[in-house]
């Protein structure tokens, strides 16, 4: 198990190294930033000012290992529009954000997993129907028009909940339940399509056909290599909490991470964009490194050669 | 046809190696697959390569075909090297040389029908106009007892056996010179098995051409072939005439595989091998049989013994035991089979 | 009185018809061969007789365990026979076990079902189990994944696993057909072997006539959903009466004599939401006549033990008294 979760980190290590390197190599490809942030009709003085402010006179390589030992370091340079370290920017934003998308990460799963396995152990029933019904509106409906039906109903219609701003928890309900709602019918589809697959195995016949009652069989059996599958796509969401709330943010004002993404793009604030940009890949990492750890845990073949009795 | 007495095929020390590599941190090892196998095919004639999963006798197959280049040793095709697959004397070559698979629904397209499966090679090697092209697919589809309306049939609605026989008139169409069956009926239920038998070896007489016929199962290997060939973890360990082979099996190994063979009314006594096929990946040092050979000896720990005929009759085995060059605390096995 | 008979059964998934009247009996003790080609119905009269088919099956009959009829009977009745009076072994053993448990846990998990054992109690049975099915080393192996164990070694797994309930029957479902020659000979010799030390009966389901006829005293031909021809192992193949098991007989290639073509059937199965009228195996079968495809044939008795299920069969044993003259019985039919 130790071997495979160091090889996990080695592999994790690598795609952050991969990812650093992407984003400088962007960040240089989409042109001369001293004259996207400077405007092309700036002096060439200031120009040059800075581009020795930022280091940009250096040869390449030069510049890519000093963005290397800047990354490593949390020293992203600071933002153009209010001149403060761009990480405090991005941080401080983080608990705003976390504060919808973990209470919606927590939704996906209490919600999405049981209405799965529930929809395949009783296919085509009523309730697999329905499930497959909200499952696939989850899925088509792009999360901004569910958060302005939403806004519709509870702001306008009813006039029970703020549309939007953060001045109190109320504020958070639409919000975390747009993102809970989209989250849980993806998991919930996988989820039934993962167990389907499951119930069909042979070792499912096998275990019912050792006596074991039905409900143990799915419990013990069933569920463990189901959820092979479906930690892929609990990872994917994981990966999102600090990311996938953009769209969400945005409708409804709520001051985040995503919000603080679209507000410096339209600025230009590049130190901003790319503390985020770099920010969320490492989060994307780190999820996936969380899912092959887990799937270590949940399927010993993932192990592989870690322990020596093979054969 | 070309080439007069020399041999259809001529593969000599054939090695083929894979690389594997146990976990990202793993130091990769190699397998050999193959470890110097030379067989010699004539027009006409059908070998036998009998074997257990992970012989080898798969990778031979391909190794002949040129579809995999070997290691090591050469295949000769009708007197001349086998050109570097990918190449186009390769290409070329290849009508002359053809393949059927174990299991038909893979190897056939789904979304195509099946006679435009069949005449994928003609169109492949640009034979004949697009009329003798469906000449010749009506015809080949006749000779393996195929219906004119499966040509516009999917290879789903067909049955097992009907799919064999597409596989077959694919591999057929262009009048190989060559053969190789890997496992042609083993996915097939035991009366299609018959007529997929029965269908080879009558289009083998009409046509002359030489059969290489990979499988597990002895009973069929003894049907359909002149000579037959034992692997045993990436060697031949024993080679002759089948009735020979079948009947006073020289090499332990074949001694037990003979055994084993079920068969309705089969009273002999079995010898039941210990253990499991080995891993090609740690093979044993010296015969690589000799951990699950009852007559082993100190010599098969460290020797491995080279396929050659043996004095009395001329049989080739590669066994120290069979050609007295040890001399076990147990005499072989004499088994009544049959 | 037979130790389980199975009576009438018949199984439709939707229109196709899988079964079509299974009658059927094993003794105790007793090692019965089921054989066939895929598709014949030959697993899923198993699998129907412990309630371990799709609820989407149409299920009809009666399987007579000790007197009382298990067909359809409630979970609380059906749990105890699974595993514990009758247990299944699989085609392909890796696909059978569960692969995210351990091996020693699966075997462990039937001893507590059916034996209410656990802990180091249960611990020291499962390696006794796997001692005795021949798994080496296996003190080490009770902690090992089935993917780290050989296809035969799989096997044994489930074997063990059979063995656990101590059942009085072992169903093997193509035991042998994913593993290699050498292996196959190892596994039919452990069954074999156990059924000698435990005395268990044994149904064995294969393809292959030949692993049947070594294993079983008594085997049953299957085709299209039913039993076409019952007898004893030696009299099946010395009196094959049914063209059907004729032909299969006729498949198989000779291990000596002269190299003939094989007799071989030809055609294919019929679907089973497609079967032809009168006898389903007329349309593949060298002595039809009209009448075949409008009579569909019942068993008739060709000697003692020894049933055929075609209207050609003619009875060998000079002594066997037919229930009724035979060309009435024919006559009868035809009018139907």
């Amino acid at each position: 198990m130790l071997h495979y979760v160091l090889s996990r980190l080695l592999r994790a290590a690598v795609s952050i190294v991969m990812v650093v390197t992407f984003v400088f190599v962007v960040l240089r490809m989409s042109g001369d930033p001293a004259t996207v942030i400077m405007g092309a009709d700036a002096p060439p003085e200031a120009i040059d000012a800075f581009r020795k402010a930022w280091g940009l006179d250096q040869p390449v390589w030069i510049q890519y290992f000093a963005f290397f030992e800047a990354v490593f370091s949390g020293e992203l340079g600071r933002s153009m529009r209010d001149g403060r370290d761009v990480v405090a920017v991005v941080l401080e934003r983080v608990p705003s954000t976390l504060s919808l998308t973990v209470p919606a990460f927590l939704i996906n799963i209490a919600v999405g997993i049981p209405a799965g396995v529930h929809a395949a152990l009783h296919r085509n029933s009523l309730i697999d129907r329905c499930v497959m019904v909200m499952a696939v509106t989850g899925f088509a409906v792009p999360s901004f028009i569910l958060a302005m039906l939403l806004v519709l109903i509870f702001s306008v219609n009813l006039g029970w909940l703020p549309s939007a701003g953060q001045d109190s928890w109320l504020n958070a309900i639409l919000p975390i339940a747009t993102m809970g709602f989209g989250g849980a019918a993806l998991l919930a589809r996988f989820t039934r399509s993962a167990m389907l697959e499951v119930l069909g195995q042979s070792y499912i016949r096998t275990a019912s056909a050792k006596g074991l009652p039905w409900p143990a069989v799915v419990w013990r059996h069933a569920l463990q290599n189901a959820a092979i599958p479906t930690i892929t796509i609990i990872g994917f969401m994981l990966g999102g909490l600090v990311a996938g709330a953009v769209v969400v943010e945005s409708v409804f004002s709520w001051p985040g991470v995503g919000r603080l993404l679209v507000v410096s793009v339209a600025n230009r604030d590049l130190a901003v964009v790319q503390a985020i940009v770099l920010m969320i890949a490492m989060t994307m990492v780190a999820a996936n490194m969380v899912v092959d750890v887990l799937y270590g845990l949940v399927d010993p073949r993932m192990q592989g050669q870690a322990r020596g009795a093979r054969r | 046809m070309t080439g007069g007495t020399a041999d259809l095929l001529d593969a000599c020390d054939l090695a083929r190696s894979y690389m594997i590599r146990r976990g990202l941190l793993g130091r990769s090892t190699a397998v050999r697959a193959v470890d110097g196998v030379s067989l010699k095919l004539a027009r006409g004639e059908t070998l036998g390569l009998v074997g257990e999963s992970g012989c080898g006798k798969s990778t031979t197959a391909r190794l002949v075909l040129g579809i995999e280049p070997p290691d090591e040793g050469v295949v000769r095709f009708d007197g001349a090297a086998m050109p570097r697959s990918g190449t186009s004397a390769w290409a070329t070559l290849r009508r002359r040389m053809q393949m059927v698979y174990q299991d038909p629904l893979q190897a056939l397209d789904k979304r195509l029908t099946i006679g435009t499966q069949i005449a994928e090679p003609l169109d492949i090697h640009r034979i004949g106009t697009p009329a003798e092209r469906e000449q010749r697919v009506a015809a080949v589809m006749a000779e393996v007892g195929l219906q004119p309306h499966h040509a516009g049939r999917h290879p789903q609605s067909l049955s097992g056996g009907q799919r064999q026989r597409a596989v077959i008139a694919r591999a057929l169409v262009t009048n190989p010179d060559l053969l190789v069956c890997d496992e042609p009926i083993s996915a097939l239920d035991v009366s299609i098995q018959a007529l997929v038998l029965n269908l080879l070896m009558d289009l083998q007489e009409r046509s002359g051409m030489g059969m290489l016929f990979v499988s597990h199962d002895l009973r069929a290997v003894r049907q359909i072939s002149h000579r037959v060939a034992v692997m045993y973890l990436g060697r031949i360990v024993e080679e002759g005439e089948p009735d020979a082979v079948l009947h006073e099996p020289a090499h332990p190994y074949t001694q037990a595989l003979v055994s084993a063979i079920p068969h309705p009314g089969k009273t002999a006594s079995r010898v039941i091998l210990q253990g499991d096929p080995p891993n090609p990946a740690n093979r044993p040092t010296g015969c690589a049989f000799h951990p699950r050979c009852p007559v082993a000896t100190a010599t098969c720990r460290t020797e491995t013994p080279d396929l050659k005929p043996r004095a009395s009759d001329g049989r080739r085995v590669a066994c120290h035991v069979a050609h007295g060059e040890a001399s076990s605390a147990r005499a072989p096995a004499s088994l009544e089979t049959c | 009185m037979a130790f389980i008979e199975i009576e009438n059964l018949s199984v439709a998934f939707g229109r196709s018809m899988a079964l079509r009247g299974i009658n059927l009996s094993v003794e105790r003790g007793e090692a019965v061969g089921l054989v066939g080609e895929s598709g014949c119905g030959k697993s899923v009269t198993w699998l129907a007789a412990l309630g371990l088919l799709p609820a989407s099956a149409t299920v009809r009959g009666s399987v007579w365990l000790d007197g009382k009829d298990i067909l359809g009977a409630p979970k609380a009745r059906l749990e105890p026979v699974r595993g514990g009076r009758i247990a299944m072994i699989f085609q392909d053993p890796a696909a059978s076990l569960n692969p995210v448990h351990r091996i020693g846990r699966q075997i462990g998990e039937a001893l507590t079902l059916h034996r209410r054992m656990k802990g180091e109690q249960a611990r020291a049975e499962v390696i006794r189990l796997m001692d005795q099915v021949g798994i080496p080393d296996a003190k080490n192996r009770f902690n090992a994944y089935p993917h780290e164990l050989s296809g035969g070694q799989n096997q044994r797994v489930m074997i063990a696993m059979a063995l656990a309930g101590e059942p009085e029957l072992l169903v093997a479902d193509e035991p042998t057909t994913a593993l290699d020659v050498t292996i196959q000979a190892q596994i039919l010799d452990l069954l074999t072997t156990l059924r000698r030390d435990t005395g268990m009966a044994m149904v064995l389901i294969s393809h292959d006539l030949g692993v049947v006829s070594e294993t079983c005293s008594r085997i049953a031909v299957m085709y299209a959903g039913r039993i076409v021809e019952e007898a004893p192992s030696e009299r099946m193949f010395s009196h094959p009466s049914h063209p059907y098991t004729r032909g299969l007989l006729g498949s198989l290639p000779p291990l000596t004599g002269p190299r003939q073509r094989l007799v071989a059937i030809p055609g294919s199965v019929p679907e089973a939401a497609r079967m032809p009228k009168g006898c389903a195996f007329a349309p593949r079968c060298g002595l039809s006549t009209e009448l075949c495809t409008d009579v569909d044939p019942t068993a008739l008795p060709m000697a003692d033990e020894h049933n055929a299920a075609c209207i050609f069969a003619k009875p060998y044993q000079a002594d066997i008294h037919l229930v009724r003259d035979r060309s009435a019985f024919i006559r009868e039919r035809a009018m139907q």
